[in-house]
């Protein structure tokens, strides 16, 4: 019987150090898998943020960049304006991508800069110990905003960054995902299948948003979480593709 | 330093747009920036010239443009940024990190006046910033000061040479004077530096037939950061002890020493001069790396001085170094900051004054 189910060559075979739960694990693979499918872990730079995904190169078996905290774009700039042909992505988080790094997004998808993003939406500062994310929903608890984000108080919106990617010509491809039922976990797949084949068919900058359930910071079980994602999360962050 | 039989091949160009060319010619070929006054000149150089040699970006920040060097310089690829005081501030944590990735680069500061936005008149007054890491964490960057136009586009090349031998960014610490000054120059074909030019195993080319390269500063298992930071200080070490980069004048039987760099000691050759003339037995010290100091060479220069002058464009920075070079000297300091430059005359007066 033909082995089906095998780990992609571009992932090291090492336990990580995500909770139980989390969504990096399974997007982790999917990246792995898609770059090994798409033949280019040869020539594939990964640029891992600041954030839960920190030490991504520990987990990546291809050449990865770390970058200052919002940052990963910029770096991801430099690295594919001088090597055209190899394959450069971004893996970030929502508080390095959508706030300390909101000008790099904005700017490097203005460029239209011929890279790939995949931009993981928890809702909250994970690594730091859940603090308030430009993404937290109204009315969600976090360390900083303990009786639930209140935009009236000045705690503002949740920031819906695809909506607003969406808008700009250089942008080729935005969609939105989960990776919180089987079924979710192979529309992210086909998402970041696409967002990478743009890239190299040189179509311009394509970004995959995933909600991606974070247990340990919404003190829920997994379980929980995930239900979360797709009951409240969804609500606020609807999920399809916004642009192709 | 300047070729024999090239006078021909003189050039009257801006120390800014100079020191572009001089980028150029060395094989820069990612430049990212963001403007600026008083060194838009080398922005627009670069926008203009870099068509076909390389890449132009004009980031949307400073903060951008010292990351996407990052980037650049990971892959391998030579590169360089540019800006003054208030940007390079902004390009500290860029620094920081290419200085804990071990990635080589060239940032040039022409410096204004400050703090804050303070203005775009020349000034000095960065040198605390340049020689002590700027950033971050222990690290030090070679910082080269040119005085001259001519110098200006040596240490530019000698800077990338340097950034990749040692992995290493390196800062050119000019000034509004010296960006903004046109004076006759020429190219050489190549820098001065004396060591090889290695390969760049460590750059992110894609994992093809081997292990995955990481460009990475982050360091948390037990020890390991402590380890990086012994590796980093005996790099610092090798620098201290190779690249201490000096020049003076009139030392000869001098009584009296003047310490000035940048356009500040060409005013201060000026007054070595004209006191000189007056049967004053005074020389000008001129330091050219501000980081390593060129601790040994002030030290012989000041052997058998007993009066030392420090004059800067700043409110007394460099005057550190030279106190810490020279315990037993009288240093004496004179300086301005925020664009009024001390000028030959009031120097002068000063030095009689505590002579």
């Amino acid at each position: 019987m033909a082995k089906r189910f095998v780990s992609p060559q571009s992932l090291k075979d090492v336990d990580t150090h995500y909770c139980s739960g989390c969504g990096h694990g399974i997007l982790h693979r999917i990246v792995a898998s898609v770059i090994d499918k798409l033949g280019l872990r040869d020539k594939t730079i990964g640029v891992a943020p600041v954030g839960c995904a920190v030490i991504a190169y520990d987990y990546w078996n291809f050449d990865v960049s770390e970058a200052a905290h919002g940052r990963a774009l910029a770096v991801a700039t430099g690295i594919k304006r001088c090597k055209p042909d190899s394959f450069v992505f971004t893996y970030q988080g929502d508080g390095d991508l959508a706030s300390i790094g909101l000008a790099e997004t904005i700017h490097t998808a203005n460029r239209g800069e011929n890279l790939t993003c995949v931009f993981v939406n928890n809702a909250c500062y994970g690594m730091t110990g859940g603090q308030m994310a430009p993404t937290t929903v109204v009315g969600q608890k976090t360390a900083t905003t303990p009786f639930g984000r209140n935009p009236r108080a000045g705690e503002g919106w949740p920031l819906k960054v695809s909506e607003l990617l969406a808008q700009l010509p250089g942008v080729c491809f935005v969609a939105r995902t989960t990776v919180t039922s089987p079924k979710d976990v192979l529309k992210t797949e086909q998402c970041i299948r696409q967002a990478c084949i743009n890239q190299i068919e040189k179509k311009g900058f394509s970004i995959v948003e995933i909600l991606s359930p974070c247990p340990t910071v919404w003190q829920k079980t997994p379980i929980e979480a995930a239900k979360w994602v797709q009951e409240e999360m969804i609500k606020v962050f609807p999920l399809g593709v916004i642009k192709e | 330093m300047r070729e024999e039989g090239r006078e021909k091949d003189k050039v009257l160009m801006s120390g800014n747009e100079a020191m572009g060319e001089a980028a150029l010619r060395v094989g820069c070929k990612f430049y990212a920036g963001y403007p600026i006054t008083p060194q838009n000149e080398l922005t627009a150089y670069m926008a203009r010239y870099m068509v076909g040699k390389g890449v132009f970006i004009q980031s949307e920040s400073e903060l951008a443009a010292i990351s996407m060097v990052m980037g650049a310089a990971a892959s391998g690829t030579r590169s360089m940024t540019s800006s003054s005081s208030p940007g390079i501030s902004l390009k500290q944590e860029g620094i920081s990190y290419m200085a804990g990735c071990q990635l080589p680069a060239v940032i040039i500061n022409v410096m204004r006046g400050g703090p804050g936005l303070g203005n775009i008149n020349s000034s000095q007054s960065d040198y605390f910033q340049s020689t002590r890491g700027g950033g971050h964490g222990d690290y030090y960057t070679p910082v080269l000061a040119p005085h001259t136009v001519d110098e200006a586009i040596r240490l530019v090349m000698l800077a990338f040479d340097m950034a990749d031998y040692y992995r290493t960014p390196v800062l050119i610490l000019a000034d509004a004077i010296i960006g903004q000054m046109m004076e006759p120059a020429s190219f050489p074909a190549k820098s001065e530096f004396d060591k090889p030019r290695l390969p760049k195993s460590w750059a992110l080319t894609g994992a093809k037939d081997r292990e995955p390269n990481v460009v990475r500063s982050l360091f948390i298992k037990e020890g390991s950061l402590t380890q990086h930071n012994e590796n980093l200080k005996n790099k610092w070490q090798q620098i201290r002890e190779a690249e201490q980069r000096y020049d003076q004048y009139k030392i000869e039987g001098a009584q009296y020493l003047i310490v000035a760099y940048g356009s500040q000691a060409r005013i201060a050759r000026e007054v070595v001069d004209v006191l000189r003339e007056e049967g004053i037995n005074i020389g000008l010290f001129r330091p050219i790396s501000l980081w390593p100091y060129p601790v040994t060479a002030i030290q012989r220069a000041a052997a058998s001085v007993d009066h030392v002058f420090v004059v800067e464009q700043s409110m007394g920075q460099m005057v550190e170094d030279v106190r810490l070079s020279l315990p037993n000297k009288k240093v004496h300091f004179y300086g301005k900051a925020g664009g009024d430059i001390p000028r030959t005359k009031e120097i002068m007066e000063y030095v009689k004054s505590e002579m």
